[in-house]
């Protein structure tokens, strides 16, 4: 298939896992931000492929991961109501709350529905106008411009039935936690491709600089991750910590600026949980005072809801890269995508379900008869 | 948590609903049926297992396959049933009343069963256009006519507006085996080619381009056809190398995909599988759409295709003989069974990493970016 079959040719992939094993000299930690990162790399086995001195671990840029708990229990109280139609994206419906998910307030009787897009919610409001229509507005910089285009069509069309829960999050806040923390391992980079198509890489630079780390903005397919990869190891081995763009085929330096523009009018910087982890300063966005008509935490009277989270699950050192989900001892066992006890076991792009659902649960043994050719 | 509602989970653990309480009969841990229950994944083997097989349990049943195999009066029979709920009712390249015919053909003829009798069941929705039910049953005559296979009798329940989605249609079926074959999900054995019929995902994909909030245009059809003639060409091969035998199982993989059937396959074989993901055929419009969506096409539903399980002495003969025949044309040999990692199927990825492929827990769920 055209655009994607370049980026997943075996022979090249060999080429350059070849070339990282010859610029690596020494042990490099190296973190993938984005969980479409980890996903692929997961799916396609590349961490299988890198010599043994590159370790991977997987970061927090998984918006259904880092939804806080209470955020979750707040959808599922409006997705209760009678009156509400409760939209969602699709992976958020098996997230759980402290009780149960939204697959099972659907089955409880909950209008709980998936939209691909978040302006799709304007055509529903249209079409009951007795109802009110909640959006689940969550994601990183990625999601912002389309959620951000709702509230900005809904008021443009006067529509008083519909309103925005919003759990928004952005990268370099997180990212500058991780380097922050006393326990951090991450030397490294790969920067998350599609927030920067939005946002661009400009702020990244003063992070790379203050903490001496490279940050390698890259892509999703297979030789994007190689080729992101072999640019961070060559600056690591160089003693470098610079911003590059290995996605440049996708994305500029400054990003695409009418989507900012629209994101700056509708959204402004405020403080975010983020599960697992806390509470980070000025990490998320929240509805501008002009658009508090539509957050839907205001309307339905949600605010108040606060919960913390199970205590033997470590989903906030694994979104830290502290951790990896074989190092939980409920992963796979008391935690699995069945009865996932932490939203990282949770989306496809959690690293605890990619894990398992790509057997990594199972012991290194089980798996020594699959790769080589025989 | 509440506190009442702590009792209620203590007296659940107690009466042996978790994971470490005896049981007697095992307690289904859901309070509510869920959609995933409908998906062919874990969800649904756990439905299947704890609801239904526990009380129903026989030898017959338990073997699991998509059709009983009975001995009558010296005869071989197979016989099946299924349920069509599509919506939306009509799509490209066919109907609800072409999957209710070609579904339970297929289930028989992958029993290696020649189809003989089927029995329709219509649940009617209150305001249903008739002039649509006549074009749903005259699309089932026509695939009925098409597969060789009579209706012979059948029932109609017509429900209150709102209680159905148009219409929902069961049907049963049953066919003569006429040849030695033992097809059955537990005789794959190491060594034994996975052997696919063509393109994956086309009915999946095609059902989800029609479904209202994603409608995307696309060239794409349903796959869906009666698979009894192909069969009849795969079995005539084995037979001619010798080796009816050496046809150990087949299944037609719908809801759940080829992922799916092929994890049934390796547990109930206590084998493992080894695929190779270059050798899947997917069409351009598949991939797309499933790249577009976040999903994969291993777990998306089929209609008119089947995987075979094959002894790798007549492997080669009867992938020729699929090749000859029209619903055959893009067969493949995927993968093979191997002796290590029973239970599992791995797949060795086009960069060349190894994934393992497991059961999905319940539906595939399009990703948020």
């Amino acid at each position: 298939m055209k655009y994607l079959d370049e980026y997943r040719d075996g022979d090249i992939a060999a080429k350059l896992v070849e070339r990282i094993r010859r610029v690596q000299t020494k042990p490099w930690v190296i973190m993938e931000v984005c969980g479409g990162q980890t996903h692929s790399i997961v799916k396609n086995g590349i961490d299988h492929l890198l010599p043994k001195g590159v370790e991977l671990v997987h970061g927090p840029g998984c918006p259904v991961c880092v939804t806080p708990l209470e955020m979750i229990d707040k959808a599922h109280a409006i997705a209760r109501r009678p009156d509400v139609i409760f939209c969602s994206f699709g992976d958020m419906l098996r997230v759980p709350g402290s009780d149960g998910d939204l697959f099972t307030i659907r089955s409880q009787g909950g209008d709980v529905r998936i939209v691909y897009s978040p302006i799709d919610c304007l055509k529903i409001a249209r079409a009951n106008p007795d109802r009110q229509v909640v959006f689940f507005a969550i994601g990183f910089e990625t999601t912002a411009p389309a959620n951000a285009m709702l509230a900005w069509q809904a008021r443009e069309m006067g529509l008083k039935n519909i309103s925005l829960l919003v759990s928004h999050v952005l990268v370099p806040p997180a990212m500058e936690a991780i380097l922050s923390s006393p326990e951090n391992r991450v030397q490294a980079f790969l920067g998350p491709g599609h927030v920067c198509a939005v946002v661009g890489y400009r702020e990244y630079e003063p992070l790379a600089a203050r903490f001496h780390v490279p940050i390698v903005v890259t892509g999703f397919e297979p030789l994007d991750i190689l080729e992101g990869i072999l640019m961070v190891v060559e600056q690591l081995e160089e003693g470098r910590a610079e911003v590059e763009n290995q996605y440049s085929r996708v994305l500029a330096r400054g990003g695409n600026r009418p989507a900012q523009d629209l994101i700056g009018k509708v959204f402004e910087i405020s403080d975010r949980k983020w599960r697992g982890v806390g509470t980070i300063a000025q990490s998320g966005f929240r509805l501008r005072d002009e658009f508090r008509e539509f957050d839907a935490e205001h309307r339905f009277r949600v605010a108040a809801i606060d919960v913390s989270e199970p205590e033997i699950c470590i989903a906030g050192q694994i979104l830290q890269g502290i951790k990896k989900p074989h190092d939980c001892a409920a992963f796979g066992t008391l935690c699995t995508p069945q009865h996932p006890l932490g939203a990282t076991m949770v989306s496809a792009e959690g690293a605890c379900a990619a894990y398992y659902a790509y057997g990594r649960h199972l012991k290194e043994s089980d798996l020594v008869s699959i790769g080589e050719p025989s | 948590m509440s506190s009442a509602k702590e009792e209620e989970r203590g007296a659940a653990v107690e009466a042996g609903a978790g994971p470490f309480g005896a049981c007697p009969l095992p307690i289904f841990d859901h309070p509510q049926i869920v959609l995933g229950h409908g998906s062919g994944g874990k969800l649904s083997a756990e439905l299947i297992e704890k609801v239904f097989v526990s009380r129903f349990r026989n030898a017959t049943l338990e073997k699991m396959d998509d059709q009983a195999v009975l001995e009558v009066a010296g005869a071989r029979l197979a016989f099946t049933t299924d349920s069509f709920v599509v919506t939306p009712i009509f799509f490209p390249g066919g109907d609800i009343g072409t999957l209710a015919v070609n579904g339970t053909v297929n289930d028989l003829a992958v029993g290696g069963a020649k189809p003989l009798y089927l029995a329709a069941a219509f649940i009617l929705e209150e305001g249903l256009s008739a002039a649509d039910l006549a074009r749903v049953v005259d699309s089932m005559a026509q695939a009925a006519a098409n597969a060789g296979v009579q209706f012979v009798t059948g029932d109609t329940k017509v429900v209150n507006r709102g209680k159905g989605d148009k219409l929902f249609i069961t049907t049963t079926g049953i066919g003569l085996l006429d040849r030695p074959t033992q097809l059955s999900a537990d005789r794959a054995r190491p060594g034994d080619r996975i052997l696919l019929s063509g393109t994956i995902g086309d009915h999946g994909i095609t059902i989800l381009s029609q479904r209202e909030g994603l409608e995307f245009d696309t060239t794409l059809t349903s796959d869906c056809a009666a698979l009894h003639g192909l069969v009849a060409a795969m079995l005539d091969a084995a037979q001619a190398a010798g080796g009816l035998d050496g046809m150990r199982v087949m299944r037609d993989p719908t809801r759940g995909g080829v992922a799916t059937v092929l994890n049934e396959v390796a547990a109930r074989s206590h084998a493992g599988m080894v695929l190779r993901e270059g050798d899947i055929p997917v069409r351009e419009a598949v991939r797309g759409a499933c790249e577009m969506l976040g999903l994969d096409p291993l777990y998306v539903a089929n209609e008119g295709k089947l995987v075979a399980i094959v002894a790798p002495e007549i492997a080669d003969r009867v992938l020729a003989a699929m090749r000859q025949h029209p619903l055959g044309a893009d067969s493949r040999i995927i993968g093979e069974v191997v002796e290590q990692h029973a239970g599992m199927v791995l797949m060795k990825t086009s960069v060349g990493g190894t994934r393992v492929v497991d059961v999905l827990f319940g539906e595939q769920l399009p990703r948020i970016c």
